[in-house]
């Protein structure tokens, strides 16, 4: 009969613990090093509350009557920004998502430059592809909404991309059984396996959106930032104070509706 | 007593091989003929290379070398365009249904004509009458009830689904079904269920079917030719009363199995 | 069985087709308003391609590159601080939100202050926060804790949420003290979520820490905003070209981290 041998129960394996424990470290490190480097400056520090108090106090009351004068038009316009910028870039990013899908396109080299493409667009931000549509084509509405566009490209493609890939196979290998041509694979496998998560994704993005293009008028780019950037020039507080307030309410309220259209097609 | 004239191959199996890995043949030289009439079962252990020797046949699997003969064309030749042609003659039915769980059940049964229909009627929905009408048929004929048809496929369970599955194969109008493993994620009530409709549909349709399926008593019962593979051959190719425990030993291995 | 009897094989979504119809229209209607015509587009692209003229090629020159050295330094570090202590400060912020573990009132409030959180953009936030507490990098790392606040608590409190009550009650049923529940049933589902959250953050802060300075909250914006305004394009092109390597250094790095902490 043999002894029972003791058994050693690890929760993580050596090689894992040594990764964990770099992580840990390296995290430590980072923090204490990014602390040390950005110079506070105390007099700004003690100062902070009484220039935060000082800061609200300009804001109220809000200055009404600056609304329907210059802010509704420009309302609207940052609403158009958004969403033709959303549709702009949904059907741009489509046809990439497909080639960067690798179920869908084997080639690496095409799978490759897609997510290459959609990587640059994400790393600009809407704000510096203002900056430099307001370079090519000018102040206004139209640089806005191109930004939106090549900004929201690289989130689009990702998410879509990866939706893609976790189309289930079987479904598609029957429409191959079947004798379905190309088109017919993705437009009834794919398809509908994916609608759900591309309105998800598209909905999600518009919200975003909406978001940024509020502030694209800080560099020219149209919409209500215009006006922001110029209240903020004039250090008119009060309505700065009253934009603040109307673009928090619109947010708020794009945020409810696209969150009950998302939770309900799921 | 009168012979059955024998009845041409509908298919016929040539030295077919497969290897996933170099040297490490899953298929080994399997020569058939399936002829047009009722429902051949093939059994054996996991991994003997049943459900290869199916997929071989529609090509959803690439043989190594060999000839699969079907309507004139050797199969394992063909691609692109004339593949799908020949695609849309041999119907099958999968293990896990693979329904676009989304559609509707009749948007499933009709995708079974997507090999016939040009893209803009599938896209508009826009199935010519005559299909919609045996599509209808069909989910009468498979046992649902006809409200059924508007119901998404993952509203179903999952022997419902498994009926969709066979209507969307019999669509095809096809001269050949292959069933990969039709009844292994059904209990086993659903399971006879099913093969009961195979073997009716096989019947009452005239189309051959080929049936891969570990349950070797329902193969027993509604196959009229067995076919028992082991280690990716064919051991045993006979009516269900010829096999023997003896042949079933070979086939499985060990005593434990009986 | 009589044709009548079958239910129509496709009925019409009309929801969904109005819903098409309107998109169609009002992207027809938008564009002429925001008079996107196509001559301005083609002029624009004419400009275009004069700009591309003036990127190409990147500056490269030594003193370019020390101060844009400084930017992107400062910006890695705004990033580090921000999604440090944003995600810290999360976890307290996220667990008062989820509503199956913190009470009414707590939860709505906390709910609540993440909704203010998100809903302003972080350029936003930044302008005040140099307005409190100066120019420089700490408006900057301000204004990202927040925006990092309002992202990552929104999305544990979900986490929490949708936590699977059945393995806390069977730990709870072992006999176990609430800290050993918390860490043996609660951490191991939350944790590899929470994990990919902070990372993801992190990604995010880069991003949005590159434009901070445009405002006056430290980071490469500042160097990249000056350039732009020098119409010094080349230096804006060589910028633009590093952030890109960077945020794409940074993507496989998190999913190595991502992995490691599966």
């Amino acid at each position: 009969m043999k002894a029972a041998r003791t058994r050693r129960w690890q929760r993580f394996s050596t090689a894992e613990r040594i990764s964990r424990g770099l992580l840990y470290v390296l995290t430590a490190v980072a923090v204490v090093w990014s602390i040390k480097a950005i110079d506070v400056i105390p007099e700004f520090l003690y100062d902070a509350p009484e220039q935060t108090a000082d800061l609200f106090k300009r804001m109220w009351p809000f200055d009404w009557a600056f609304y329907p004068k210059a802010i509704h038009a420009a309302l609207i316009e940052t609403f158009h920004i958004a969403t033709l910028g959303t549709i702009l870039a949904i059907v741009l990013a489509l046809p990439l998502s497909f080639l960067a899908a690798r179920n869908f396109t084997s080639n690496p080299l095409l799978n490759f430059i897609a997510q290459f493409i959609f990587v640059s667009s994400r790393s600009v931000n809407s704000l510096i592809w203002a900056l430099l549509f307001v370079a090519i084509f000018g102040p206004g509405a139209l640089s806005g909404m191109l930004s939106i566009a090549f900004r929201s490209i690289g989130f689009v493609g990702k998410l879509f991309g990866e939706a893609l890939e976790e189309a289930q196979r079987g479904p598609i290998e029957a429409l191959t059984a079947v004798g379905a041509p190309r088109s017919m694979l993705l437009a009834k496998g794919y398809w509908p396996q994916v609608e759900p998560a591309f309105w998800s994704i598209a909905l999600l993005r518009w919200d975003i959106n909406i978001r940024e293009s509020a502030v694209l008028g800080l560099v020219g780019a149209g919409g209500i930032g215009v006006a922001l950037d110029a209240a903020l020039n004039n250090l008119y507080w009060d309505q700065v104070g009253l934009i603040l307030a109307v673009i928090f309410t619109v947010v708020i309220l794009t945020e409810i509706i696209t969150s009950s259209i998302r939770a309900r097609i799921i | 007593m009168t012979q059955a004239a024998p009845l041409k191959a509908v298919l016929a199996i040539r030295h077919l091989r497969k290897e996933y890995r170099p040297g490490q043949p899953v298929l080994k030289d399997i020569s058939l003929d399936i002829d047009g009439r009722g429902l051949t079962a093939i059994i054996g252990p996991s991994g003997t290379g049943k459900s290869t020797l199916i997929r071989c046949i529609n090509r959803l699997v690439d043989p190594t070398a060999g000839e699969i003969m079907f309507e004139r064309q050797d199969l394992a030749r063909l691609s692109g365009q004339d593949l799908r042609m020949a695609r849309r003659r041999i119907g099958m039915v999968f293990q896990e249904y693979n329904l676009v769980e989304r559609l509707s059940v009749i948007e499933n049964v009709l995708s079974g004509r997507l090999g016939y229909v040009p893209a803009w009627r599938a896209f508009l929905r826009k199935f010519p009458e005559e299909d919609v009408t045996r599509a209808f048929d069909l989910i009468d004929a498979v046992g649902l009830n006809q409200d059924f048809a508007t119901r998404r496929a993952d509203a179903l369970s999952g022997g419902q689904r498994q009926r969709v599955g066979i209507a969307r194969a019999i669509m095809q109008e096809p001269a050949l079904v292959l069933a990969d493993e039709p009844t292994s994620s059904l209990d086993p009530k659903t399971s006879v269920e099913i093969m009961e409709l195979l073997a009716e549909i096989s019947a009452r349709r005239d189309v051959p079917i080929i049936v891969n399926i570990h349950n070797v008593d329902l193969a027993r019962r509604y196959a009229g030719r067995i076919i028992g593979m082991t280690g990716g051959e064919v051991v045993y190719d006979g009516p269900p009363a010829g096999l023997t425990d003896a042949d079933l030993k070979h086939i499985y291995g060990g005593e434990d199995f009986l | 069985m009589s044709a009548i009897d079958r239910p129509a094989a496709f009925p019409v979504n009309w929801p969904a087709r109005f819903a098409w119809i309107g998109l169609a229209l009002y992207t027809a209607y938008a564009t002429s308003i925001l008079n996107l015509t196509w001559a301005r587009f083609l002029t624009g692209l004419d400009n275009g391609a004069k700009f591309l003229g003036r990127m190409f090629p990147p500056n490269m020159a030594a003193d370019k590159l020390d101060l844009i050295a400084v930017g992107m330094v400062e910006s890695i570090q705004i990033a580090v601080l921000a999604t440090f202590f944003g995600v810290l400060l999360s976890m307290p912020l996220g667990l008062a939100g989820a509503r199956n573990l913190a009470p009414g009132w707590l939860s709505w409030s906390a709910r609540g202050l993440i909704a203010v959180f998100r809903s302003f953009h972080p350029v936003i936030v930044s302008i005040l926060f140099v307005k409190a507490v100066g120019f420089g990098a700490l408006a900057g790392i301000l204004a990202l804790i927040v925006s990092s606040m309002g992202f990552v608590s929104k999305l544990f409190a979900e986490v929490v949420e949708e936590m699977n009550p059945k393995q806390v009650e069977a730990v709870r049923a072992t006999g176990a003290s609430f800290w050993n529940v918390l860490i043996m049933a609660v951490m191991p589902q939350v944790m590899a979520r929470f994990v990919g959250l902070s990372v993801y953050q992190l990604d995010s802060n880069l991003r949005n820490s590159t434009m901070v300075g445009i405002v006056g909250g430290g980071g490469i914006g500042a160097p990249l905003f000056t350039a732009y305004q020098r119409f010094d394009y080349d230096v804006v092109l060589t910028i633009l070209l590093l952030i890109i390597a960077l945020i794409m250094l940074t993507e496989l790095v998190s999913g190595r981290i991502r992995r490691i902490f599966q």
